[in-house]
């Protein structure tokens, strides 16, 4: 079982959890945005060596998306919004580094106690590799959570689409993978595009749950 | 394995909104936009008629069978009728500035995407087209309900967007997970993501793989229905969008999310080890039926208070697709299409009420019996059929629900029928307020058509007074299929 192949995998895989974790504790925007492209060639560097094992070169299609879109051009186009409203300084965190990371490692042993037990018919290589997957996409909600900005809110969700594409890589045969990333990514356009296309500045600069209480249920209230 | 010669009305009921969709982003006049969008919308409709009295068939990517041939032509029925609304309802809002003719065209292009991706979710029968069906229902509704582009729509917007997208991350998931699953037995490839032979062949999967796998495909699409305590999404989506996309979200997305779900409950119920799928489903529909019910009481926006009713009735039908057997399955069914047919009638009329008064706020909506009697009278009727009182088609199908949890689940129908009176009572309690009273405010002439309020209305009555046997025996032999 402890070949080569496998072990490629772990490393690659263990990687992207490992820069997951070093998203959770990012206090620039720049940074994050940063780390978020590294994990993402991570990710395309992880599922070519899923390609190679596999023998399945389709999903190399799934690595070159990953690459150039994850990798390249959202971070980019992340960076120019960033600079242009002027908010690269200092991210708004609702809970500290140190308690963020504590959540943090228990989601990571919760995603490997849920996933490793069950399904004792597909390959250890599979069930690894979904339990790395589920902990980048818990760790991804964890941050979605601890973050009250659009940009970092927005990151927190890529990294998590990050382990659905590292899921999905992983199963073995499965069909569509490249269909169903390619959809994947088409909603992380749209995401950046609804960012450009609401103009959504006020979220940038307050997002504060605090502001964001008057819209909720009762604004219309007359007094 | 291949379609046969009849899957033309198939692949009509997904080409014409797709083309369409294409066509009307470029149609600058909105009047002819709104003509075309009636017009491909009803052409759908008269397809998926004629696939209802068509052939029954299976592909690896598209099926056909009694189950979602139903749900194909309410959807398109309701998708027709809310054209025809949106149609006379839209001129106002370009009157009042709300809305730009750049935006209407983006707003009819969406309509139709909106209309086809549904249709491909709930003819797909690879797991993986159906997600993508979903999700791209759910990308252009999110578009919609920003489309005001306040504050407070934006804001909607994207909580709609954030948590719809965490949902369908988890739906992906738990879609892998399946594969997963059934990859062992039926081979790589496209048979192993075909729902129907992977619910024959259930019995021989890996039960806790599978158990795993519906607790995220639970969690992604519940978040997709509404259901507590995933629902933060859905009330701000209703209140902020424009009104027809209201009355689509509450009577077409959430019940192809709910289709969705009910497949998966299919597959798991064809292997024995599985956890109890129904227990969780009927906690979860009794928690959002309470939770929503309690939630009505404080509503001060009429739109917020429809949505919560959602809420409410997503979660009556899930506590019966939870329950089970084909007793509590045809009260599901039955629910799911006087629901989707009762709550669009209802955001018509607050459509037209909003526009009246140029208020949402229900406490400046007073007195509408004494200066608007038709649109007092129709959303008196909608909201008496949807607080389940006889003769509407919702009260039969909750009648049928609480005699059937008596006999099955006597504890949890006591908490059902405690939801069910709370939430009559705000709603009655609110409607008094709204329609008696000396009228305050602004009170402009009606502009939109009372038609498709009507037209659903009727078919609601009657449906309470007489089901006609086809219908009857259609919904028994479906219901007995949910298991």
């Amino acid at each position: 079982m402890r070949t080569l192949a496998f072990d490629v995998a772990h490393l690659l895989a263990g990687t992207m959890l490992a820069l997951s974790f070093l998203l959770l504790y990012q206090v620039r925007i720049t940074a994050t945005l940063n780390v978020f492209a590294l994990q993402a060639i991570a990710l395309s560097l992880s599922v070519a060596w899923q390609a190679l094992i596999q023998d399945a070169p389709h999903l190399l299609v799934t690595a070159a998306v990953a690459l150039v879109v994850k990798g390249i051009v959202i971070p980019t186009a992340l960076h120019r919004i960033v600079r242009r409203l002027g908010i690269h300084r200092e991210i708004e965190e609702v809970l500290g580094a140190g308690p963020t990371m504590l959540i943090g490692l228990g989601l990571v042993a919760l995603s490997f106690l849920l996933v490793l037990p069950v399904g004792e018919k597909v390959s250890i290589l599979a069930r690894e590799d979904l339990a790395f997957a589920l902990a980048v996409i818990l760790l991804g909600l964890l941050m979605m959570i601890t973050r009250r900005n659009a940009v970092t809110q927005i990151v927190g969700f890529m990294s998590l689409e990050n382990g659905l594409i590292l899921a999905a890589s992983g199963a073995k045969g499965m069909p569509l993978v490249v269909e169903l990333t390619v959809a994947m990514s088409i909603l992380i356009a749209f995401i950046v595009f609804g960012v450009f296309v609401f103009r959504i500045r006020e979220r940038f600069d307050t997002i504060d749950v605090r502001a964001l209480d008057q819209f909720r249920g009762e604004r219309r209230d007359t007094p | 394995m291949t379609l046969p010669f009849d899957a033309a009305p198939l692949h009509l009921i997904l080409l014409i909104p797709a083309f369409s969709a294409v066509v009307l982003a470029f149609v600058p006049n909105y009047r002819l936009g709104a003509a075309i969008n009636v017009l491909a919308a009803g052409a759908t409709f008269a397809v998926s008629v004629v696939l209802l009295t068509g052939e029954r068939f299976r592909g690896d990517i598209f099926i056909v069978d009694d189950f979602n041939i139903y749900l194909v032509t309410l959807t398109t029925f309701v998708g027709f009728t809310t054209a025809v609304f949106s149609a006379s309802y839209i001129g106002h809002e370009l009157e009042i500035g709300r809305l730009t003719p750049t935006l209407l065209r983006f707003y009819h292009a969406l309509y139709q995407a909106m209309l086809g991706a549904m249709n491909v979710a709930l003819t797909a029968n690879n797991i993986g087209l159906l997600w993508v069906g979903v999700e791209v229902a759910m990308l252009s509704t999110v578009m919609m309900v920003g489309i005001y582009r306040t504050p407070e729509a934006v804001e909607a917007a994207w909580k709609y967007f954030i948590l719809g997208s965490v949902g369908i991350a988890f739906a992906f998931f738990g879609t892998i997970l399946i594969y997963l699953a059934a990859q062992e037995t039926l081979g790589e490839g496209l048979p192993a993501m075909a729902w129907d032979l992977m619910r024959e062949s259930a019995a021989k999967f890996d039960p806790k793989l599978l158990s795993l796998a519906f607790v995220f495909l639970l969690v992604g699409y519940g978040t997709k229905i509404g259901l507590a305590p995933f629902h933060a999404w859905l009330p701000d989506a209703h209140a902020e969008g424009p009104t027809p996309i209201s009355a689509v979200l509450s009577g077409l997305l959430l019940n192809v999310a709910l289709y969705a779900l009910l497949r998966f409950k299919m597959i798991m119920s064809a292997n024995p080890g599985t956890i109890d799928v129904g227990i969780i489903m009927m906690a979860l529909g009794l928690v959002s039926l309470v939770f929503a019910a309690f939630m009505l009481y404080r509503r001060r926006d009429i739109k917020r208070l429809f949505a919560y009713s959602s809420i409410e009735h997503m979660g009556i039908m899930t506590f019966a697709f939870g329950i089970g057997g084909p007793f509590a399955n045809f009260a599901g069914l039955l629910h799911m299409t006087m629901h989707s047919l009762t709550k669009s009638a209802i955001f018509f009329a607050v459509g037209n009420v909003a526009q009246a008064k140029g208020t949402q706020s229900i406490a400046d909506i007073k007195g509408l019996s004494v200066t608007h009697p038709v649109l007092a009278v129709g959303l008196a009727t909608g909201v008496i059929a949807i607080a389940g009182l006889p003769p509407f088609g919702v009260f039969t199908s909750e009648f049928m629900l609480v005699s059937s949890s008596f006999a099955r689940q006597p504890v949890l129908a006591v908490v059902l029928v405690f939801g069910l009176m709370v939430a009559f009572g705000a709603l009655v309690w609110r409607l008094q307020d709204m329609l008696f009273g000396e009228p305050s405010g602004e009170a402009h002439p009606v502009k939109a058509s009372y038609l498709p309020m009507c037209l659903h209305l009727a078919i609601v009555l009657v449906a309470g007074v007489w089901l006609p046997e086809p219908l009857v025996q259609w919904f028994k032999a479906v219901a007995a299929q949910l298991g």
